[in-house]
């Protein structure tokens, strides 16, 4: 029978064009907008590294000021001091670790066609790679000897690659940085997590460094960052010695944890190490230490932005909106119909019969309109790539993946039946008698 | 009038009405709200940084040769620049208004390491800065060329003199008109004593969504260091002549450094506000498709429901009733059914924004958007149902004895 129904539907529609196309329209449009939207809180929600995401951590101490929370209400500084992450670093708790942070270097190719350019740069210790699982094209990071030798190695990404060595395997080579040769290491594969979590506090949707060099190097260097910085005491020494020993927090630290055990033990180990701390009259706040993987980390720090939040919101009250449309308009195309519902039933139909067809009816409509949502979402999608097109990142935000292309046709097919189930409810229960006598 | 048959008639036939009443109810919650949404954005683009901003451009110079001689380089750039034909001025600082990235420091009342301070944006300026940036002295005076003193990464203690904006000003002394606070001692890095000598009317900070952006302070202090920021001020209409010769002249006057990162004002403005004006567009498309549809729905449910009825009317028109008569009845009910529905709207309308205000910390709409919204509504309701309702008092008198 069920084919039956669906024959019957679509004659149906036929009869109707009008009807049913408004029907469909409206569906798709409400699909469109609501669609357009979940992509892009889907991907910039999404998960920058699922099969790692739940074995790295980012560290949190609360260095802040008695008098006044990093943030309202009570939350820790985003970011570590030097001391406390070159600290951490040498007590290496945890299975792995990492210490970073976001500077820059002006890169000074051969020859004399080339001329210097300022690259995004990462000072980093050895273990950022291994952690964060960064595709190599050629060659590899470094190693611990390297970051304790202060050795002058680079890890540069396949655009540097290309521009200063023409794309071809530099590994061994010598770039020159700031007037001083750093011997290539490892070029970067593409990368590109979304969003940048390692980093959210300078800016989650930027595209990761192109530049990677070793964190004592840079120390050496006396490298400021070029992200975030903030101290909640003026710094007490001179010169950037007084920087490095100030309360002042600029760089990030993650751990790598596996299970709930080593987690846990960590966690004891941080509270111990700010407890050696107070006795030495730092870290005047009350123990607010914080371990966050990678998807914790993203929801505490809000990244998805709050618009995105509003857009969805409205674009779900939009739907319904279009559904109370479809509401009516298959109420009329019931009533239209009332002669031949009637003398289906008086031929002997069910009512549950008559509730089969027009529900597979409004089935084959919501597939047609998830399907006309579909091209709407991609319509929606360019407008929003049209709008925000000064946003370097808009152009990933808005690629519709198979994930979204079914979630867009399943949730029409649902809107559609949700809204037939009035109508076809009415439908059953006309009377045969009423529509004979005027037949 | 008719009232009464009317609403008992609606009675017997809820289904329309509801669908009518609740369409209307859900749409004119979303429009109060995204009009709500983008009053709040357009008032917040349109604020004035103070700056000259139709003629201020701004570049950074990094030099990657550690052993330069910064302060030598920049007093020879700034000389040359100034000296350049259509700048009227430059100065070396650490940002601009709206830049996104900047200084700030907590000025307190009262010296100690105790007591709250208040977020204050710092522009590290010498005595051309006011005039380069073109904020508006209100009273005291600017720095003199003695008092301005160079700092590097080493240097510590924070210069005696400082010039506050009025919001900075209001700020500290929120009882007292924003001259008062001149010769008053503020303190710095808790216990660094600066007297204010000067007063701008307004200059913003780097970060257009900070509750403190129109707090900012010039400080009379130029930063030697390898990557410097110079921000530049043209005669009128000459920026874009100027631009591209100043970057030339920079470039080429010595082989160790990059110029990068030149912007105006304008485009500096335009990158700040540029998600708010895109969800300004964005939420604008959607009120209006938004009302298109709800008109159409009307339109087709009312059609609907003067379908039906064509037995009726036409036995009303047998039994006397004019034209005028039938068309009124529909316009009537239509705005009976439009009624209920903005009421119900109303409500909806302000418990959205409630939930959104507490979800989201958007702002509070005002209250004058609801019975604009509610007026609006009405219209389309009549508007839409106005071409049905012609059409039911075309249905002949006839109609009434024929059993069809």
């Amino acid at each position: 029978m069920f084919s039956y129904y669906v024959k019957l539907g679509l004659s149906s529609i036929r009869k109707n064009p009008i009807l049913s196309s408004l029907m469909v329209a409206a569906i798709a449009v409400g699909i469109g907008a609501c669609m357009t939207v979940i992509n892009i809180d889907y991907i910039m929600s999404g998960n920058p590294i699922p099969h790692r995401s739940d074995l790295l951590y980012h560290v949190q101490l609360d260095s802040w000021d008695p008098n006044d929370a990093y943030d309202d209400p009570d939350r820790p500084p985003d970011q570590v001091t030097y001391l406390d992450g070159t600290a951490l670093l040498a007590a290496g708790e945890a299975r792995r670790q990492v210490l970073s942070y976001k500077t820059g270097r002006v890169i000074e190719p051969e020859g004399d066609d080339l001329r210097p350019f300022q690259a995004d740069s990462r000072s980093t210790t050895a273990g950022f790679f291994a952690m964060f699982d960064v595709p190599f094209l050629y060659g590899s990071g470094w190693d611990k000897n390297a970051d304790d030798n202060e050795e002058f190695v680079v890890v540069i990404n396949k655009e540097i690659n290309e521009r200063v060595f023409g794309g071809e395997d530099s590994v061994g080579r010598m770039l020159t940085m700031n007037g001083e040769p750093y011997r290539v290491s490892g070029v970067l594969d593409t990368w590109d997590p979304m969003p940048k979590f390692y980093d959210v506090t300078n800016g989650p949707f930027n595209q990761v460094e192109e530049v990677y060099f070793p964190f004592s190097v840079s120390i050496a260097h006396e490298l400021g960052s070029r992200g975030n910085t903030s101290c909640w005491r003026p710094v007490d020494g001179d010169g950037y010695a007084g920087f490095l020993g100030s309360e002042c927090i600029w760089m990030q630290f993650w751990v790598e944890l596996h299970g709930e055990n080593e987690r846990q033990a960590y966690h004891a180990f941080l509270d111990a190490y700010v407890e050696s701390q107070k006795a030495l009259g730092r870290f005047p706040r009350p123990m607010n230490n914080r371990l966050n993987n990678v998807m914790e980390w993203m929801s505490d720090q809000e990244v998805v932005d709050k618009d995105v939040r509003v857009l969805l919101g409205l674009a779900f009250l939009f739907l319904i909106v279009c559904l109370l449309n479809t509401i009516g308009l298959l109420l009329a195309k019931v009533t239209r119909r009332a002669g031949d519902i009637g003398l289906r039933r008086a031929l002997g139909a069910t009512r549950r019969a008559v509730f089969a067809q027009y529900i597979v009816e409004a089935g084959v409509i919501g597939l047609a309109g998830g399907i006309l949502g579909i091209a709407m979402t991609w319509l929606g999608l360019q407008g929003i790539r049209v709008l925000y097109g000064e946003l370097d990142f808009i152009a990933r935000l808005i690629e519709m993946d198979w994930a979204v292309v079914s979630a867009a046709v399943v949730l029409a097919v649902v809107s559609a039946l949700a809204a037939a189930l009035y109508p076809t409810w009415q439908a059953c229960a006309i009377q045969p008698a009423s529509q004979l006598k005027a037949l | 009038m008719e009232t009464g048959p009317i609403l008992r008639a609606l009675m017997h036939n809820k289904t329309s009405f509801i669908l009518i009443a609740l369409q209307i109810a859900v749409t004119m919650a979303i429009m109060v709200n995204a009009i709500g949404i983008i009053q709040e954005r357009s008032i917040q683009m349109s604020r004035p940084t103070g700056v000259d901003e139709a003629n201020i451009f701004y570049l950074k110079s990094v030099v990657f040769n550690a052993a330069a001689n910064y302060e030598a380089q920049i007093t020879e750039d700034l000389d040359a620049i100034r000296n350049s034909p259509g700048v009227r001025n430059a100065v070396m600082t650490n940002t601009v208004p709206l830049q996104g990235g900047g200084w700030s420091s907590e000025l307190q009342l009262e010296p100690g390491v105790d007591i709250t301070g208040t977020g204050v944006a710092m522009y590290f300026v010498d005595e051309q800065g006011i005039d380069t940036f073109g904020v508006n002295l209100i009273a005291g005076r600017n720095f003199d060329a003695n008092e301005i003193n160079w700092h590097d990464f080493e240097t510590n203690d924070w210069p005696p003199l400082g010039i506050v904006t009025v919001g900075t000003a209001e700020e500290l002394y929120p009882d007292e008109p924003a001259e008062a606070i001149l010769g008053k001692t503020i303190y710095v890095n808790s216990d660094e004593p600066v007297t204010i000598i000067g007063v701008v009317e307004r200059m913003q900070a780097a970060w257009n969504s900070w509750s403190g952006v129109e707090r900012s302070m010039l400080v009379p202090v130029k930063r030697g260091s390898s990557a410097v920021r110079y921000v530049i001020r043209t005669e009128p209409g000459y920026r874009d002549e100027v631009m591209p010769q100043i970057e030339d002249m920079l470039a080429s006057s010595g082989s160790d450094r990059l110029i990068r990162g030149m912007e105006t004002m304008a485009d500096t403005r335009k990158q700040s506000y540029l998600e708010d004006a895109a969800m300004v567009k964005l939420l604008t498309f959607i009120v209006v498709l938004l009302t298109a549809i709800t008109g159409l729905g009307i339109v087709g449910l009312a059609s609907f429901s003067v379908a039906r009825r064509t037995k009726q009317i036409g036995t009303r028109r047998a039994l006397g009733a004019t034209k005028p008569a039938i068309l009124r009845y529909f316009m009537l009910e239509n705005f009976i059914i439009s009624s209920t529905g903005v009421v119900g709207g109303a409500m909806l309308a302000i418990a959205l924004n409630i939930w959104m205000v507490e979800a989201f910390n958007l702002q509070r709409i005002a209250w004058y958007l609801i019975p604009a919204a509610m007026i609006t509504l009405w219209a389309v309701g009549q508007l839409a149902v106005f071409g049905p309702a012609r059409r039911a008092t075309n249905v002949p008198p006839a109609l009434a004895t024929r059993s069809v």
